[in-house]
Order: structure tokens, then sequence, then C-alpha cells
């Protein structure tokens, strides 16, 4: 096909998709670009230098909080994912395969708890948790305890908790939706031709649910890693995360271009593990695409 | 296989006391009469409501909050209906990669778009005001249009709109009588969705709102104070209840949705 009927073809779809497109390139993909830029260049007072340098990267690599920062909040955000999809298949697969009538009123009730404001979601585990919280004045007042335990609030711990919490609807969703797509004849099929209940579930239930699994946990993932919210009102020093660096180099700090290149390697590694989840699990997402 | 389902079901219900741990934990305090948050509770008042209904910076934050939701949501089930329509209907050169940066904000950490923004709005020497942040949150809600508008488009018949154009009509007054009405209720969920992300939105909010907070950049700043913090459970129960009610007709659209999309116009909701 001629370039010239090819534009001319194109013309109908530009002129709706247009105004979208052109305000995503201007508020996000020119945002990120200078956010690059700028990751390159060094504050110096008040005055920002803008000569080439990777002053900032070596900064970030060669200062052990920052890297202890990033992976503090990798690992908290593969092991929110790890267990909040863990946790939320069992929940999704009852309510898919016994669910009956009552599907849409349990998932109803799932939602229910999310329906008021994330920080006060947030907030109510460090009443939870907190020194005179609901765990510990329980306990105390059952004599399990003479003195309210600390370690329960303000570290790694208390923020994986919350999140997986924070989360929990968005990674039963996408698991529920991929099981309510499994043809229940395949099952019946495979218990037919003599498969265990725990092999069929291994060989045909699984298998077919891992879009729905992959889903989840890519959802929950992308955002954790990047939290403010949570390690700021339950993490404490020990669970601070590397967004609440990132926003204290912004601010306090007066450090812009440490602030965008620490983003920048945040977002960098954020990409490489969900290109790396999605490579490995690349077979069951073929029939998908 | 049914007997099979009763540890999943205990799980079930242990999973739901988890879900439900922090939230009733919201009316309990926010009736509690005392102004520590700390079992044993001391007795039933209402007074933490009334504090709530003397706050003028509190109602400011909320009308903050409600105008930029209203506008994000609006413009955003606008692009929602612009972008569903042109993937649904045409090709175009570029159709994925523009798709692909409309959806981005999906996958991005909220921090990062937050922070580059603000990064453009401090070089061109803008100030920050409830405009940026109505920018920051259509850009996160524009995803959520896009997909809810899309199913809504797909499920048009497309006959319907053949036979219009067949008809007399021209292609804008079939958009109007014909293709609008039949994706209202997409069009309704579009922008409820896109109303609850926005005024929920917080760490956009916190880093491009200028003088004049939103509701959680209020509550945020409140939650420093242990005396406030009776009078922010009576406003998470009040927000819960709201969200509540909002979900409801969300829900009831939803359902119209799906049947009147398909057809079935008188299966209303099941």
């Amino acid at each position: 096909m001629k370039f010239g009927t090819q534009i001319k073809q194109s013309l109908d779809g530009w002129r709706l998709i247009g105004t979208p497109f052109i305000f995503g390139l201007l508020l996000l993909l020119t945002p990120i670009l200078l956010l690059v830029l700028l990751s390159f260049w060094t504050q110096e007072y008040l005055d920002l230098n803008r000569t080439f340098t990777f002053a900032n990267y070596r900064e970030i690599f060669s200062h052990p909080v920052f890297i202890t920062l990033i992976k503090r909040s990798v690992n908290i955000s593969l092991f929110v994912t790890a267990s909040t999809v863990l946790l939320a298949f069992p929940v999704a697969y009852y309510i898919s395969f016994y669910g009956g009538k009552r599907k849409a009123l349990l998932l109803f009730l799932i939602t229910i708890p999310f329906w008021t404001s994330y920080l006060l979601r947030i907030f109510l585990w460090k009443i939870i948790l907190g020194y005179n919280g609901v765990i510990n004045s329980g306990l105390i007042s059952l004599n399990f305890i003479q003195e309210p335990l600390t370690f329960i609030l303000y570290n790694s711990n208390a923020v994986v908790l919350a999140l997986a919490h924070a989360w929990a609807p968005f990674a039963i969703f996408p698991i529920y939706v991929s099981l309510e797509k499994i043809d229940r004849s395949l099952l019946e099929a495979g218990r037919d031709l003599g498969d265990t209940a725990v092999r069929s579930f291994f060989r045909i239930t699984l298998p077919l649910a891992m879009p729905g699994i992959i889903a989840a946990s890519l959802i929950v993932f992308i955002p954790t890693i990047g939290d403010y919210v949570t390690p700021k009102l339950v993490g404490g020093t020990e669970g601070m995360m590397v967004a609440n660096m990132i926003q204290v180099q912004f601010s306090k700090a007066n450090n812009a271009p440490l602030a965008a290149a620490l983003a920048i390697v945040s977002l960098s590694i954020v990409v490489l593990i969900s290109l790396v989840f999605l490579f490995f699990n690349r077979k069951y997402l073929r029939r998908q695409i | 296989m049914k007997k099979n389902s009763r540890p999943l079901l205990i799980y079930l219900f242990i999973y739901l006391g988890f879900l439900y741990a922090p939230v009733v934990l919201l009316p309990l305090f926010a009736f509690n009469d005392s102004a520590i948050i700390a079992f044993p509770l001391s007795g039933f008042t209402t007074d933490w409501f009334s504090w709530l209904m003397e706050d003028e910076s509190l109602f400011r934050a909320l009308k903050n909050s409600v105008l930029i939701a209203v506008t994000a949501s609006f413009i955003s089930t606008i692009f929602g209906v612009l972008t569903a329509r042109a993937m649904a209907r045409h090709r175009f050169l570029g159709k994925q990669s523009m798709f692909g940066l409309i959806m981005a904000p999906l996958f991005l950490p909220e921090i990062i778009v937050g922070v580059s923004i603000l990064i453009v709005l401090m070089q061109l020497g803008l100030a920050l005001s409830l405009w940026t942040v109505i920018a920051g949150h259509v850009l996160l809600a524009t995803p959520f249009s896009v997909s809810i508008l899309t199913t809504a488009f797909n499920n048009l018949d497309r006959s319907l709109e053949e036979a219009s154009l067949d008809l007399g009509e021209n292609r804008i007054g079939t958009f109007f009588r014909v293709i609008l009405p039949l994706v209202t209720p997409g069009l309704i969920s579009s922008l409820l969705i896109g109303f609850t992300i926005s005024l929920d939105e917080f760490v956009i909010a916190f880093f491009l709102t200028g003088t004049d907070p939103t509701l959680p950049v209020y509550i945020w700043s409140l939650l420093r104070f242990p005396s406030k913090l009776p009078v922010v459970m009576a406003l998470g129960f009040i927000l819960l209840v709201a969200s509540l009610v909002l979900l409801s007709i969300f829900e009831f659209y939803r359902r119209r949705s799906e049947s009147l999309a398909s057809g079935k116009e008188n299966s209303g909701i099941k």
C-alpha cells in the first residue's frame, strides 16, 4: 500500500485518538524524558548544573544507603506480590468453583473494606499494630504479655502486611476472571480419564489460570515498589522504601537530579523484573495474545 | 466434589476476617467517647462527627477534591470515548504505540508519574494549582475509562449503526442518536470509576497540589496530630458509607451496561 493512502486512511482514527494521545505525550512521555535528562544533571546549591554526567548514578551505586533502600523496596515488593497472590488464589478458586449463586455477593464482600480512603486503610494498621494498639492492648488484657510488643510496628514486616492487605482485591479479581474462563468440561474429561483431583488441578486448572496469576502479580508488584504512604506510616526508619527517599531528595534535600536518578533506577528495575517475569511465563500467555 | 470445599470455605472466612480487620475499627473509634485511639472502648458519642461539621478546612479540601474528581473523570471519559472508538472502528498508523502510551500510566508507579510531571511544571515555571492535580488525575483515570468503554464499544451491534446510516442519518447524528445512548451505562461507570480514583488518589495530589489541599492531602496532614485521630476515624467512616452508595450505583449501571450491550434489555439486574 502506498504511504499516501495509508496516511489518508489513518486520518479518521487520528482525529479521534489525537487529543488523548497528545495529552499523553505532553504529560507522560515528555515528563519522563525530562526526568531522564535531569538525572544526568547535578544540583549545585540553588542552581542546576546542566553538564552531562553520571555523577548521580555513581552516587546511588556507591552509597550503601541508596542500595539498601532499593534492595529493600524490591524485596518488600516481591514478598508482597508472592504472598498476596498465594493468599488470594484459594479465595478466587473457591468463589469461581463453589460460589454458585453467591458469586456476586462474595465478590462484593471482598471489595467493601476497600471503599474507604487508602491512607486510612494503611493508617488503621498502625492502630492495630501500635504500642497501644489493638493487638497489644488485647494481649495485655488477656494477660499473655506484660509489656506491649514493640517489634510488630515500624519495620518491613508491617509494611508487607499493610501492602498485602491493600492490594488483596487487585490480586483476587484477575485470578477469578481467569478461573471463570476455564472450560469445566476439560476438568471432567481429565477426571474421567483417571486424573486425581490433585493432578487435574496442577495439569489443567493451574496452567489455565496462569494468565490471571501473571496479571495479578504485575498489578501488585508495579505499584507496591514505588509506594510512598505505607512505608511512611508503618515502616519507621527500618521499613523506609525508595519512594520516601525520592521525596526527601526532591523536597528537603533539594536535590532534584538525584531524586530523578533514583526514580529512573527504580523504574528500570520495575520494567526489568516485569519483563523477566513475563519472559519466563511466556508459554502461558501465547494463546491470549 | 462438594465435600472438599469445606476447608476452602473456612479459609475464605479467615481471609475475610483479615480484609475486614482494619475497617471494623472505623465505626468503633468514630463513635468511641475517648480522644485516645486504644482499647478498651470507653463509651458512645457522636461528638467527633459534630467536630467534622465545624471543620472549615475540611470542607474546603472536600470541595477541592470533588471539583477535581468531577473535572478529571469528565475529561478522562471523553478521552476514553475517543480512544475506544478509534481502537474499535479505525485502522491507522501507530495504532498500537498510541494506545500503549495512553494505557501506560497503569504500568508505572505513581510516584514516578508525580515526580516527572512536577519536574516539567518546575522547569516551565508554572504554579501548582487544582488544574495540575486534575491533569495528573486525568492521566491516571484515562486507562480505566478506556478499558470500560472499549468493552462497551466492542459489544455494540455494528448493524444498528449501519442501519442508521442507511436510513439517512449522518455520522454525527448516528453517533449522538444511536451509539451514545447504547454506551451510556459504560459512560456512567467510566465517570464513576474516574471519580473514585481521583477522590482517593494521594501521591500525585501530594506532589502536584498547590496551597489548596485535596481531601487525601488534608487527611494526611491530620494524621500527624494524635488529638485529631478520632475525627479522622469519623471522616473515614463517612467516606466508607458514601463510597458504598456510589459503588451500588456503579454496580447497577455496569450490569445494565452488560445487558444493554448484549441486546437483552429486559433482563435488567439478575
